[in-house]
């Protein structure tokens, strides 16, 4: 208890940078997930082999190595510095957005073609097809996956600490620094993970999963 | 082809396709070369920065830390089967007192961030006056405490899902409990599940990476001592060039692998698909 106590100022920093973290880059993963995901759903060959790509060339790679590129490689090439914070945001956007846009696709891939096929007939045109029949559906069964792939984003965030990003998992070295016992604050900090997803996320999945379940 | 969201294309829609192929080449194209200029621009590509590749010495010691990465994957996959097992059949089992801690266990150490867990095994141990813990031992131990508690939710899902008459059929020919589990039930549920559980190895080998985090040395360990060569221009940028095809390279042999040995399995049994969540 009194390693939380006495350092609790770097609790704090550390958990709020995180949350920093974690809520910008799950903003812009979302995003570009959702960008890759239509590009893989799209009719064009070109879209949908440029967007497997992207996904499978990321997915393949360790999140280490591209958070090193962003905040070691990336100031060698010259072009305009962007703090370590940046960095792990940029690196951890474009990793988790591959996580997302496989989430959202599979989701698009379970509705029945007879749904939009029944949509037409009825002469839908192809944004009210999307919009008012498509997503509503492959949405619900996006949820879960999709929770998934954000509570590995928070975890991940971790990673950043051996970036120069003062987050959760940089609190150790603060701690060794100050010759605080790093056994209790390691466990202070796994619990405070433990909290965060075991407490907060996963009853939220929990409570949105039965919010929009439909009977099949 | 009639896909959910798009119809056969007609005349007006294959013009517009073609338009759409093109736009993103150019696109892709456009980013890629942005990239390669940038690299050239800032000297990425000049024989003093790749020179140090050339040396024999180097050559060896990224195939000396490749095999360590490798060394790291193979314990901790073994070890990450192995503790799935256990923990399935412990959350399958009858007695409450097995039953309770193993589905804790399994949810308290997915919720725990692996670098915390490797953290915690080798600066926190030894500061708790534990001895003898290597890098490596830190790296297995974290992701096999990690992928462990997974699998075990992969590999319980995998027999859930089986039809009850398996089991049923087991115990009525007279198989203990323990029989029907590891003949009847495990090799069946591996079989359906044999997708999830290579992608998950995949995060295993991928993970491995974090060893750089906590000094081990493996590629990344190396490619960023490369990196630190000062007489040889630094080359940071190539080095994780290198270590990015050998990832990836690794990444892709073992996909291929695990679809190699899928379609000899998937001739005899049906996939069953789940949803259990695997990001990471």
């Amino acid at each position: 208890m009194n390693v939380l106590i006495d350092n609790s100022e770097l609790f704090v920093t550390g958990f709020k940078n995180t949350g920093i973290l974690f809520v910008i880059s799950a903003f812009f993963a979302l995003i570009l997930g959702t960008i890759v995901a239509g590009m893989r759903v799209s009719p064009a060959p070109a879209m949908r082999a440029a967007g497997t790509l992207y996904v499978n060339a990321v997915r393949n790679t360790p999140l280490t190595l591209i958070l090193a590129f962003f905040a070691l490689g990336y100031p060698k090439l010259g072009l305009p510095e962007i703090s370590f914070m940046t960095a792990a945001i940029v690196g951890l956007s474009l990793y988790t957005a591959t996580y997302v846009s496989e989430a959202i696709r599979s989701g698009i891939n379970t509705v029945a073609v007879g749904q939009s096929e029944a949509a037409r007939a009825i002469g839908l045109p192809f944004m009210q097809t999307l919009t008012l029949i498509v997503l509503p559906q492959a949405f619900r069964s996006v949820l879960p996956p999709l929770f998934s792939v954000f509570i590995a984003l928070l975890k991940n965030t971790t990673v950043a600490a051996g970036f120069s990003v003062f987050e959760a998992g940089a609190i150790r070295a603060y701690l060794s620094e100050r010759g605080e016992p790093l056994l209790p604050g390691l466990l202070w900090v796994a619990l405070i993970f433990v909290l965060l997803v075991l407490g907060i996320l996963t009853p939220l999945q929990r409570y949105l999963e039965k919010k929009w379940r439909v009977a099949r | 082809m009639s896909s959910v969201l798009f119809d056969v294309p007609g005349p007006k829609a294959r013009t517009r396709n073609v338009f759409l192929n093109v736009f993103t080449v150019l696109v892709v194209v456009g980013i890629i070369a942005f990239i390669l200029y940038r690299f050239n621009e800032s000297g990425q590509f000049t024989a003093k920065k790749w020179e140090i590749f050339t040396f024999p010495r180097v050559q060896q010691m990224f195939l000396t830390v490749i095999g360590a990465t490798l060394k790291a994957f193979a314990a901790s996959a073994v070890g990450s089967l192995v503790l799935g097992i256990l923990l399935a059949f412990g959350r399958l089992a009858d007695s409450k007192w097995v039953r309770v801690p193993c589905y804790w266990f399994t949810e308290l150490f997915r919720a725990i961030p692996v670098l915390v867990l490797m953290m915690i095994v080798y600066y926190g141990l030894p500061s708790a006056g534990v001895k003898g813990i290597t890098p490596f031992i830190a790296v297995v131990v974290g992701l096999i405490l990690y992928n462990g508690s997974v699998l075990a939710e992969v590999f319980r899902a995998g027999i859930e899902s089986l039809p009850k008459g398996q089991r049923e059929a087991g115990l009525a020919v007279g198989l203990s409990k323990g029989q029907v589990q590891r003949i009847i039930l495990l090799p069946q549920a591996v079989r359906s599940m044999l997708p999830v559980i290579i992608s998950q190895l995949v995060v295993i080998l991928k993970d491995t990476a974090l060893g750089f985090l906590i000094t081990y040395n493996e590629v990344l360990y190396y490619a960023d001592f490369l990196g630190s060569q000062g007489q040889y221009g630094s080359p940071v940028v190539p080095a994780l060039m290198v270590t990015a095809v050998i990832y990836v390279g690794l990444c892709l042999i073992l996909s291929g692998i695990a679809k190699l040995v899928e379609s000899k399995m998937s001739s005899r049994v049906k996939v069953v698909k789940t949803r259990v969540g695997l990001a990471g």
